[in-house]
């Protein structure tokens, strides 16, 4: 895909997450609207998949370690194929299989997340099986800032490298706000790049809400041979709905009709400006 | 009486044949080699262990993300950390998530008896058994324990073992002819038609010992092996409860949440009669090896043949 189709799939994705968030009444809109960039990046052209068989054995595997912000998720999920986008309404609603954290019931999905930390554990355990068996897939998680100051985070930093893991690549939704406001207030995170590249990664920086930052980051990996690949890309919570953007209490806010239809429409000439060009 | 043996070193051993055939059989541990007595398999099959360090939730997590492209992973770790550090990730990453991955807790409940309480595992049965879709099993002996792993290996699914740390005395020996283990099934080791005594891991040695001491005052004790603590077998309980006049559970765990608590609850929905339960006191222990602290706490033959025999007088 070019990169201003993935840009007009983005936009379809920032819709599809709001209306899921509006009709629910819940979920955790900030930092879906942060990760809708690099989320729509992965699934419309950076992992190997078949929608069609989601246990292909060719397949790259994916893991939001970040799970609450599944709603960007269930949409590029639903638009490739692997579920009918109609269950999207279903979001949080009695008896959905569309829970407000991922699911691996539904098919595509690998793992249940939601706890915070766990994604990089499980995503360095799974490029260990594959290097075992000499395939090629690749491990792709997506992790966000606050999860950082799980000390499981850095117990798997340490794994990843002492096993040379560079199948493994780890993207920090790094928006700087977590639920109780900056992550430099709540627990500082910086000099982010240095302890992960003190820990044995090869760390790249880049504009997480840039397209064209995302893919060509996203297409060098490996970035050294024999490291784990970091993506720290800085993103801004609630991108796209301008009253949302960098405001931590759109974390888990949902959107009134008014702010729901204007947000709606700004989506809709985004859209239009991109059909245009 | 035949040799004793360790359960530890029972259940890696038959793992490493079992190993040696499958691939896909990984085992993972967190700098515990000599603990789980796995110096051996080590050695044999260097590419099927992965060593994590002293870090065991992320050696929960890794096994699960091992499970998801295909392996079997079998964690190997102390009880008391393992149950304790990764309880989150035994609860998200492998048991709602679906995961194959069975995980051995070596030296369970006192077997570290005089490290202090940090080194005890008494919560493990309370904790893992909330958690939907984790077998949970306590092997009694060596012989059992091989059973399980023999049994467990093909299939998928979250299992947590607990065995101890010291070599014990073998309770399924050829001359008692009985299967060691079925999954989800309690052993009947001894009939009797006055009490039952339904028993878990190390512990069950004393109760058949207990049951010894009972007979000779002539009171015939029922000896239930309940290795499985989940899923339950309730119809063993409430058959006990119906054939016997009471129970006494026995477990090396707390007296909360586990063996005792789940007999209680089966008994009273099913057929109420008198039940004691005996286990670890809720409060921090003294401090001696296992079998000082079975003496101590009424768990060795001699105190579960007492608490018998008051619970019938009552």
């Amino acid at each position: 895909m070019t990169i201003h189709e993935l840009k007009q799939q983005a936009v379809e994705t920032r819709k599809s997450l709001l209306s899921m968030i509006y009709q629910a009444k819940s979920g955790h809109t900030g930092g879906a609207l942060s990760s809708a960039d690099i989320i729509t990046a992965l699934y419309f052209e950076i992992l190997k998949l078949d929608p069609a068989n989601p246990d292909w054995e060719g397949r790259d595997y994916f893991v939001l370690s970040k799970g609450h912000s599944v709603e960007g998720y269930l949409a590029v999920l639903a638009r490739r194929g692997f579920f009918d986008e109609a269950l999207l309404k279903t979001f949080c609603q009695y008896k959905s299989l569309l829970i407000g954290h991922p699911n691996n019931k539904l098919p595509g999905i690998e793992m249940n997340t939601g706890a915070l930390g766990h994604g990089l554990s499980i995503s360095v355990g799974m490029a260990l099986g594959l290097k075992k068996d000499k395939k090629t897939n690749r491990v792709f998680t997506l992790m966000g800032d606050g999860e950082l100051a799980e000390g499981s985070v850095w117990e798997a930093a340490m794994a990843a490298s002492h096993y040379k893991l560079d199948n493994l690549v780890a993207i920090i939704d790094r928006n700087h706000l977590q639920i109780s406001g900056s992550t430099e207030t709540v627990m500082s995170q910086e000099p982010l790049q240095q302890r992960f590249e003190s820990f044995g990664w090869h760390v790249e920086v880049i504009e997480g809400n840039d397209m064209d930052q995302v893919v060509s980051a996203l297409k060098a990996v490996p970035f050294t041979e024999g490291k784990p690949s970091l993506i720290i890309a800085n993103t801004t919570k609630g991108k796209g709905v301008k009253q949302m953007e960098d405001v931590a209490a759109w974390h888990h806010g949902v959107p009134d009709q008014s702010l729901f239809e204007e947000a709606m429409l700004t989506f809709e000439s985004m859209e239009k400006e991109l059909d245009n060009v | 009486m035949s040799e004793k043996r360790a359960c530890r070193e029972a259940y890696t051993t038959a793992l490493l044949e079992l190993a040696k055939n499958d691939p896909s059989i990984i085992v993972i541990s967190s700098d515990a080699r000599g603990s789980c007595s796995l110096n051996n398999y080590v050695k044999a099959l260097p590419d099927q262990y992965i060593e994590i360090g002293i870090a065991e939730q992320n050696e929960i997590g890794i096994s699960a993300g091992l499970s998801v492209v295909g392996k079997k992973p079998f964690v190997c770790a102390p009880a008391c950390f393992l149950t304790a550090r990764s309880l989150e990730q035994l609860k998200v990453d492998v048991a709602y998530s679906h995961q194959n991955v069975k995980i051995l807790g070596v030296s369970g409940g006192v077997s570290y008896g005089a490290l202090g309480a940090s080194h005890h595992t008494l919560h493990d049965i309370a904790a893992l058994r909330c958690f939907p879709d984790l077998t949970v099993i306590l092997p009694s002996d060596a012989a059992q324990t091989e059973e399980v792993v023999r049994t467990i290996t093909d299939m998928k699914g979250a299992f947590f073992i607990r065995v101890g740390r010291e070599k014990i005395p073998q309770i399924y020996t050829e001359e008692l002819g009985i299967k060691p283990f079925t999954l989800g099934k309690a052993n009947t080791l001894r009939e009797g038609a006055d009490i039952t005594l339904v028993s878990c891991g190390e512990l069950v040695y004393h109760s058949l010992e207990a049951a010894k001491l009972l007979h000779e005052k002539g009171i015939e004790a029922r000896v239930l092996d309940m290795a499985t603590l989940k899923p339950f077998d309730k119809e063993a309980i409430i058959k006990a409860a119906k054939e016997t006049k009471a129970i006494v559970s026995i477990e090396e765990h707390s007296i909360n949440g586990g063996l005792g608590a789940t007999v209680s609850q089966v008994v009273c929905e099913n057929h109420p009669v008198k039940v004691k339960t005996l286990g670890l006191p809720d409060e921090y222990l003294i401090t001696g090896n296992s079998l000082e602290l079975f003496d101590y706490y009424g768990l060795d033959a001699k105190g579960i043949a007492a608490s018998a025999e008051e619970l019938l007088a009552k």
